[in-house]
């Protein structure tokens, strides 16, 4: 494979990967669950099967903003805004009242300032992981390029993940949630994890050949470990679709989110993490 | 990159090792679904069972803002000490001994979380929790013989002396400097130390019991007048139930009010859903690996998954051991080290077709993959156990996150990646030197 002629081409298709997900994220941006956002999700079960207009009016009364309703058979879906213990004990007895045999399978509500929260800090993780690979990565292989490279290619992946969530979220109603959050973080390592296997193939055949000049030992790295990598994403993305497919609703974003970070961390190793260094060496 | 000569003794020492492992880990995952508590009877050889998180298992995880504004800032420790023994005790009234409640500092905000396996009678639960705490001083009060039987405790101990957890300055330990044994010190405010004097007083040679929100923590005997403010309860006390009464006593003499922010509140019925789907889909996708395995690397391929059965089983019981309580995103964190796990045995068989491409011998070649696959995969590993470590956040640092989903998948994915480290360098490696000698 010659990364070195093939350079031009993934890096116009990394960077119209970012613009798009740029003009996703400022046009469309973000579709949060409450988890950022704050508020309300009720799960629940009515075997009387009542009308929305019903379930409405409860919530008029109760001046509680209903954001959605959605039914399936006698499970109902319900989302408002935040509601204190009170409102609650009062939601629970009038819908008691109107199905006696009302059950509920979860709920969850809070308010916005965790969401905020949550967020600053997974910006810090981001940061505070992002720099300890870089060191790392600087160290294990005695220069510094090799950690910049491997770290711009995770920021590259973390980027198009992030925003081909808010596609997914304009077009399919893909929540950013706690698990997004955890999707990110681990496409953190997967891309890194790629990156150094592909950088650990250069330095090696650099000790080997020390007459072959960057773009050779780049080309020849890229060759020799491609099946392995390709092999090594086949598997994760085994496990990953099967999640996806028959994991349930709970989870189906969560591994879908997965397994884009997985397809990005094994592209973006060779189609960024090692062009970007052809740049860094070419210019010395 | 050395090349080990490895002698066959050794190995077939560490292939017995392994076999061991692998027996014992089975007898662990196998003890419950075998029921064979049927044949064996100690609990010393009943292995502990799995544990499940809140949104698996169902429960509420219930988030508390804590007011502290009414608390000096040098009393702040101990009221928030008291306010999580206090709660601790409420809930434990309901009968929920698997509870869990912490506190939790983030900036200047302090937080209550409360996390409650089961949903029976949440609300009057979370009604409990979130009453701000009482005491009171109850004087005895003489009961004639036949009522005696029937009297209950609030019965006994029915006359208000007017003393309340608010003229209560603060409760601490101390050691008595005669008998060394530790005691219970009680100071009161001025209002305080007048009532406290009346009350001794009345009640001289008698009970004063002492209620936290109604509930009777002690009931001392009054053995003198005190004046000043200054009480000491003592006798047959150990450090521990000294500390534990002063801080029912803090509870109530710095109390804290409680505003619920958060909740989280899942049916058992949904969390058995998602266990069940997942572990189809776990089961799926590693049918599907291991088919994969086989397809493109045949034998070695075979020997890799058995490496990763025995993986899958040693995971397991150190689940059981720890114990790791397992939340969704765990398993997904135990999914992907499962790919993990496969990806150290796919760069050791690539590293290993280029090696025999090159000529050399069959020995030689796994012994140079390993050796030379090593690198990488240490490497590699060591990325993911530092983003692993920065989710898990060990220090409890408060600018990263310490929530519990996000820390029950960094547990899972931490455990994995060490316990795959060890399967693909010392398992998959002593079972291929065994069981696949081909001679070139």
């Amino acid at each position: 494979m010659n990364i070195a002629k093939l350079k031009p081409y993934f890096l116009s298709l990394s960077a119209l990967l970012l613009v798009l997900s740029a003009f996703s994220i400022l046009k469309w941006g973000f579709l949060p669950s409450i988890d950022f956002a704050g508020g309300s999700v009720w799960q629940i079960n009515l075997p009387s099967r009542p009308d929305n207009e019903k379930i409405h009016q409860i919530f008029d009364q109760n001046q509680i903003p209903l954001v959605s309703l959605s039914v399936q058979s006698d499970d109902y879906l319900l989302k408002f805004s935040a509601v204190d213990q009170d409102q609650k004990t009062l939601l629970d007895s009038q819908f008691q009242t109107l199905d006696p045999d009302f059950n509920e399978t979860r709920f969850e509500t809070l308010g916005p300032s965790l969401g905020r929260e949550l967020l600053k800090k997974t910006i810090w993780a981001i940061l505070l992981s992002s720099l300890t690979l870089f060191i790392f990565i600087g160290r294990r292989f005695k220069d510094r390029a090799f950690g910049l490279c491997a770290v711009l290619a995770m920021f590259h992946d973390t980027f198009i993940l992030i925003g081909s969530f808010s596609l997914l979220g304009h077009f399919f109603g893909a929540e950013l949630d706690t698990l997004f959050v955890t999707a990110i973080l681990t496409t953190l390592s997967a891309s890194v994890h790629d990156t150094v296997v592909t950088f650990d193939r250069i330095r090696e055949l650099r000790f080997r050949h020390l007459n072959l000049n960057w773009a050779d030992l780049a080309n020849q790295a890229v060759s020799e470990t491609l099946v392995r990598s390709i092999n090594n994403s086949m598997t994760i993305i085994f496990m990953l679709l099967s999640l996806a497919v028959l994991g349930g609703d709970t989870t189906r974003w969560f591994a879908i989110a997965l397994l884009v970070g997985a397809i990005l961390g094994t592209y973006s190793s060779l189609g960024v993490a090692v062009p970007l260094l052809l740049i860094f060496k070419k210019k010395k | 990159m050395t090349i080990i000569n490895f002698g066959y003794k050794k190995t077939k020492k560490s292939i017995f090792l392994i076999f061991l492992i692998g027996l014992v880990c089975l007898y662990l995952n196998l003890f419950s679904i075998l029921n064979l508590s049927r044949f064996i009877a100690s609990p010393r050889l009943t292995p502990p069972a799995l544990k499940y998180g809140l949104d698996l298992a169902g429960g509420a995880s219930l988030v508390y803002q804590v007011d502290v504004s009414s608390v000096p800032a040098e009393a702040l420790s101990s009221a928030l000490e008291a306010l999580k023994g206090n709660i601790e005790q409420r809930v434990n009234l309901f009968g929920l001994s698997e509870a869990n409640v912490q506190t939790s500092t983030q900036a200047d905000s302090y937080r209550l979380i409360v996390e409650l396996p089961g949903i029976d009678n949440l609300n009057q639960a979370i009604d409990l929790i979130g009453q701000t705490a009482q005491l009171r001083f109850m004087g005895e009060t003489a009961i004639s013989a036949e009522a005696t039987a029937t009297a209950t405790f609030a019965d006994v101990f029915s006359q208000d002396t007017g003393l309340t957890g608010s003229h209560l300055i603060r409760s601490s330990v101390q050691i008595n400097s005669q008998n060394s044994e530790p005691e219970v010190l009680l100071e009161f405010n001025s209002t305080g130390s007048d009532l406290f004097k009346t009350a001794t007083e009345k009640f001289l040679n008698q009970r004063i019991a002492i209620f936290l929100d109604d509930f009777p923590i002690t009931f001392p005997t009054v053995q003198s007048v005190i004046s000043d403010g200054r009480a000491v309860i003592n006798g047959n006390f150990d450090t521990q139930s000294a500390k534990s009464l002063s801080a029912q006593l803090n509870a109530g003499a710095l109390p804290l009010s409680v505003n619920l922010i958060q909740q989280h509140r899942l049916g058992a019925t949904l969390g058995q859903d998602t266990i069940r789907k997942g572990l189809v889909a776990g089961a799926v996708g590693l049918f599907l690996v291991c088919l994969f395995m086989v397809g493109n690397y045949g034998w070695l391929g075979l020997i890799a998954d058995v490496g990763l059965l025995v993986y899958s089983l040693i995971t397991l019981s150190l689940y059981r051991l720890i114990p790791v309580t397992i939340t969704f995103p765990g398993l997904v964190g135990f999914i992907l080290s499962v790919g993990m796990a496969v990806d150290s045995n796919i760069l050791i068989f690539e590293r290993f077709r280029e090696e025999i491409r090159t000529g050399k011998d069959w020995h030689q070649a796994l012994e140079l993959a390993f050796g030379r696959a090593w690198d990488s995969i240490k490497d590699a590993n060591i990325c993911t156990i530092i983003t692993a470590l920065i989710l898990f956040n060990p220090l409890n640092w408060q600018f990263l996150n310490s929530s519990g989903m996000v820390r029950g998948f960094a547990v899972t994915l931490l455990l994995g990646i060490l316990v795959g480290l060890f399967t693909g360098v010392f398992v998959t490696r002593n079972l291929l030197r065994f069981f696949y000698r081909r001679q070139s």
